[in-house]
């Protein structure tokens, strides 16, 4: 397909706004602003656009969820927090074409009528928060942020606010909370932040990618947006290949291609001749899919009936060398370590999970360990836990016990038994009678 | 959760910081960003490691003073956040993503390599202060697996003679 979010790769200066503006850019931006903000809003809900961040909830449904009467300001904030392993998409867009960030964030803005915008980005990306930031000022500088925007009498202020090294905080509510300068711990839903947001008021997040479509949306309608992909599955989408291809990363295709086709033609195939053995189809918080199931349509309503999610469009492919049991372990090291620790489900079954793990790696696995995993994992996912992190660890590693168990069974079948420590008695407290310390 | 070691701070460390005219002209910049003035703990620890190198107990006390929280609050917020760090690092620090397409496409490699030519383990310093080696997740550079962070930059599609060459013109530098 002709490249749309992507058009700008390859292309000399692509940064700047002089190349931006050559290329038809901020014309979405002007339209906008002539047509009002509910019939913006009203576009980007006919042109059927479901959110790039991972959820794929429908992006014009978000924005009219803010209430119409509220009183005070409202805030719109661009998820820059690309943190789910095997994502990179953002980054390239930001790399290439930061303008259509902007301009996206801006129409946003004027859809829902927030007079500031942050774009959340994470601590690591240093030279992209800077890449941002310099384009904020060029748009500032040309009118297209700041006062009265082209006359229009719409204010707008972007900010760009950087995370410090936190997965959770791409979760929105932790989001939140980590701009308005605490720790990254995610909120109770509902209230959702479309009614209480960012320093309590109404507030919509959206992904990068997702925010790069609406100038589109704008200057070339719904229609030709959702003549793209599928119906209910419409557009074009950035996947992320990386891991055994012999051509990794970024293609952007419509939605509904199927994942042979992403790894096989776009990405090169697996590399050395090897064969497909496995496959994230959306980053490593989705469920694991066999060379079998390569023929699954990339879009979320074929994820879904497949038992997997698109997610973020991180695809991480593993030839047949790969051991699906370290596969598991280093997933449960990734959700230990970024697991907030607020809820217990989440902060101790996440580390349970990657301490058996080890155990197995280490050739200490015992008969019950999948079995042991597999209730973990249960008792992590579907609701018990405030944000999704809980299923976020569970339901990668479920899919790979389920999928690949005999793997865990021949690695426990020739395990030794771990060496028995004698249990430390803590100096300050007795030994607790029947428990026999 | 990540967790840290706790470490006894030295009396110069416990020290509260002062801002300087530069210092308190970027805060000026940045507390118009947001309506509360909290919003501005995570921008201005960046100032202040960008400025003293580190987050010591001494930032934490001037960074609450200014803004008007306690040094607890501060304290829980720099905790939680992998990349504020909580000892003086070293001149370059090595981040190495540890997560499934970098682990799989050389980073372990990468890893043993480092690990054997510095003399480190994880969490350690070189005894000249020079590099301090970290396993950290996933950088958002799987295309481009393996990828090691050092300081503020990306290196990309590493191999043992790349990273070889990166840092003796580090070390040549230092």
């Amino acid at each position: 397909m002709e490249p749309v979010l992507l058009r700008a790769r390859g292309v000399s200066d692509s940064r700047s706004i002089a190349t931006y503006l050559a290329a038809g850019g901020y014309e979405g931006w002007k339209k906008a602003l002539g047509m009002g903000p509910d019939a913006v809003t009203k576009e980007v809900l006919d042109s059927e656009l479901r959110g790039r961040g991972g959820a794929g909830f429908p992006t014009g449904r978000k924005w009219s969820f803010v209430p119409k009467d509220h009183p005070g300001p409202r805030y719109l904030v661009c998820n820059a927090d690309e943190s789910e392993p095997g994502t990179f998409k953002d980054r390239e867009i930001i790399e290439y074409d930061p303008h259509q960030v902007v301009e996206g964030v801006a129409i946003a803005s004027f859809a829902i009528k927030a007079n500031t915008a942050y774009i959340y980005i994470r601590g690591e990306f240093v030279r992209w928060a800077r890449i941002l930031e310099d384009a904020i000022a060029e748009a500032r500088q040309r009118g297209f942020v700041g006062k009265n925007v082209m006359g229009s009498g719409f204010d707008l202020d972007v900010w760009v606010h950087r995370g410090a090294g936190a997965y959770i905080c791409g979760e929105e509510t932790a989001l939140l909370e980590s701009i308005e300068g605490k720790r990254g711990f995610p909120r109770l839903k509902p209230p959702f932040p479309a009614v209480v947001g960012v320093f309590g008021q109404p507030t919509v997040i959206n992904n990068v990618e997702t925010l790069a479509c609406v100038p589109h949306i704008i200057v070339r309608g719904a229609a030709w947006f959702a003549s793209i992909g599928r119906p209910k599955n419409t557009g074009p989408k950035l996947f992320c290949v990386s891991g055994h291809v012999n051509r990794p990363g970024v293609f952007e295709l419509p939605l509904g291609v199927t994942f042979r086709e992403i790894i096989e033609e776009h990405a090169g195939g697996v590399r050395g001749g090897r064969q497909l053995k496995a496959f994230f189809p959306g980053g490593s918080s989705a469920p694991i899919l066999t060379a079998a199931e390569v023929d699954t349509m990339a879009d979320f309503d074929a994820c879904a009936a497949a038992g997997t999610m698109l997610g973020s469009g991180g695809i991480i492919v593993f030839d047949d060398t790969v051991d699906m049991v370290d596969v598991a372990d280093n997933v449960a090291h990734f959700y230990a370590h970024e697991s907030c620790g607020q809820c217990t489900p989440c902060r101790e079954g996440s580390d349970w999970c990657m301490d058996i793990l080890d155990r197995i790696v280490a050739g200490h696995g015992r008969p019950a360990d999948p079995d042991t995993l597999l209730r973990i994992c249960r008792f992590s996912s579907a609701g018990m836990t405030i944000c999704p992190l809980g299923d976020a660890f569970a339901l990668p590693i479920s899919s790979i016990v389920n999928k690949y168990r005999s793997e865990f069974e021949r690695r426990i079948a020739s395990a030794t038994p771990l060496p028995q420590k004698k249990q430390p008695v803590l100096p300050w407290a007795g030994p607790c009678p029947g428990f026999g310390i | 959760m990540s967790t840290r070691p706790i470490v006894a701070a030295s009396p110069e460390a416990l020290q509260i910081v002062t801002f300087d005219a530069t210092m308190e002209a970027r805060i000026a910049e940045l507390l118009p960003r947001y309506p509360t003035r909290r919003a501005a703990i995570l921008p201005l620890l960046w100032l202040c490691q960008e400025r003293f190198g580190w987050i010591s107990p001494g930032v934490v006390r001037a960074v609450a003073a200014r803004l008007g929280e306690s040094p607890a609050f501060v304290e829980g917020v720099v905790s939680f956040y992998t990349m504020y760090q909580t000892a003086p690092p070293a001149r370059y620090v090595l981040q190495v993503c540890t997560t499934l397409s970098c682990a799989w496409c050389g980073g372990r490699e990468l890893v043993a390599h480092l690990k054997e030519r510095l003399g480190i383990s994880f969490g350690e310093k070189t005894p000249d202060g020079v590099f301090q080696l970290v396993g950290v997740q996933c950088l958002g550079a799987c295309g481009e697996a393996p990828v090691i962070q050092i300081n503020d930059d990306y290196y990309e599609n590493l191999d043992i003679a790349k990273l070889d060459a990166i840092l003796d013109e580090l070390a040549g530098r230092s």
